[in-house]
């Protein structure tokens, strides 16, 4: 989707804010997200919709007004939500309990097992690659340009790339789509590349001297210049 | 709830969000409390820079491992003990004296936990996002590194599921050191291309 999450090339962020030592998590309830989103993996709560793609579907102002973690936290929320684990109502009505007692906290459950099968999650090599697909159409060393598709559900062909020409470097193998359409639909794995552009073709004048830009693109994302 | 007044409740009103959906998911036996607590740990004190600050020290003194951690960096860090999520297919990009690599992921935050851990706050702030590709060199003089103009800037989008690492060049005047002595030298930022490693002296 041409969302405000697809911010390659924009302006007016100002100056990129750095922290020294800044902690892993600055807020307990950050963490508390990241250990939730991860442990709802198991509940496919993401499907159809990926779990980007809920992030994405924030609106523009909330996006914007959100931490990285508050997003993480809405869209599994919504997510949770989609899929009928719990219900808007009872969010409501819990938020209101923790409001009215901010010393109480959330009960515990403790399962020694769903604990090793998460961890698994965090430290299981996943490979990518995938047998089908077909081989690749395309080489190293071909010019391809970047087809101009403006879908609605979600892409990782950012808008900055589109229409653009750029030279095939590297064939990663074949890997799942990531696109998904509004129905919920993905397609099949796509040979992927790695592509090269030159900044002037990007950016044209306003360009920096002596820069290139790399970027994945499945072969669906491109065709010959 | 509006979203100026979303903002202004910020972290307690996150924090009373994040409260009622554990709380309704525990109850609901959908997850464990404990499982949370291992996930928060493991990357609060397991998975972090000093993963990756391993793998470039033994890159650094090994010229063979350096050789298959550039053709083949998945499973060249493996080798070191590091997979994982975020970490299914890991290229890494070797900087040199012509050629500056930097990674960025203008359209989320995508990193190579394994390696680095969790992404920093500047790298997914929405400044980094949006000009990293547009205009490196002046991201990077932010940072406070001023490159050569004869330098060859690559910047490299995460927008795959592919993650990127940087192999920063060995600081000059670290020839006798071992591989462990060289760890604690490599930083976090060098390892995703906005800074470089100083020598020992030059960092007290």
């Amino acid at each position: 989707m041409n969302g405000i999450h697809d911010m390659g090339g924009m302006h007016g962020f100002g100056k990129v804010p750095h922290e020294e030592d800044e902690p892993v998590f600055h807020e307990t309830w950050e963490g508390r997200v990241m250990g939730i989103r991860r442990s709802l993996v198991k509940h496919d709560i993401y499907e159809p919709y990926n779990f980007r793609f809920s992030v994405e579907s924030l609106s523009p102002a909330e996006y914007l007004s959100s931490s990285y973690y508050e997003r993480h936290l809405r869209a599994t929320e919504n997510a949770a939500i989609t899929k009928g684990l719990i219900t808007r109502e009872e969010m409501d009505e819990r938020m209101e309990y923790f409001r009215q007692n901010p010393d109480a906290l959330p009960a515990r459950r403790e399962d020694p097992k769903e604990s090793e099968q998460i961890q698994q999650i965090t430290f299981m090599l996943h490979p990518l690659h995938r047998d089908t697909g077909g081989k690749p159409a395309f080489h190293i060393g071909d010019v391809v340009r970047a087809r101009n598709i403006n879908p609605q559900g979600h892409t990782r062909l950012p808008r900055y790339i589109r229409g653009k020409a750029g030279t095939v470097v590297k064939y990663h193998g074949n890997h799942d789509s990531q696109d998904i359409d509004m129905d919920g639909k993905t397609s099949p794995p796509q040979p992927i590349y790695s592509v090269q552009f030159d900044a002037a073709e990007l950016w044209g004048t306003s360009a920096e001297e002596n820069q290139l830009l790399f970027i994945d693109m499945w072969e669906g994302y491109i065709e010959p210049a | 709830m509006s979203t100026e007044e979303h903002h202004h409740h910020d972290e307690s009103y996150a924090e009373l969000r994040t409260k009622a959906l554990e709380s309704l998911l525990v109850e609901k036996g959908l997850i464990a409390t404990n499982a949370i607590d291992d996930v928060v740990r493991t990357y609060e004190q397991d998975i972090g820079p000093m993963n990756g600050a391993k793998v470039v020290a033994k890159a650094w003194t090994d010229p063979e491992y350096k050789k298959r951690l550039l053709e083949e960096g998945t499973s060249a860090i493996a080798e070191v003990g590091f997979t994982g999520a975020q970490g299914a297919q890991i290229v890494v990009l070797e900087n040199t004296g012509d050629i500056h690599n930097m990674v960025v992921c203008t359209l989320c935050s995508c990193y190579p936990w394994p390696v680095l851990g969790l992404p920093p706050s500047w790298y997914k702030s929405e400044a980094y996002r949006s000009r990293a590709v547009v205009e490196p060199r002046a991201v990077l003089h932010d940072f406070g590194l001023e490159l050569d103009p004869a330098i060859n800037v690559r910047v490299w989008d995460s927008n795959s599921e592919i993650r990127y690492m940087v192999l920063p060049q060995r600081p000059e005047g670290t020839d006798g050191m071992t591989e462990e002595e060289l760890i604690p030298l490599v930083n976090r930022d060098s390892m995703i291309g906005v800074a470089v490693v100083t020598p020992p002296t030059l960092t007290g």
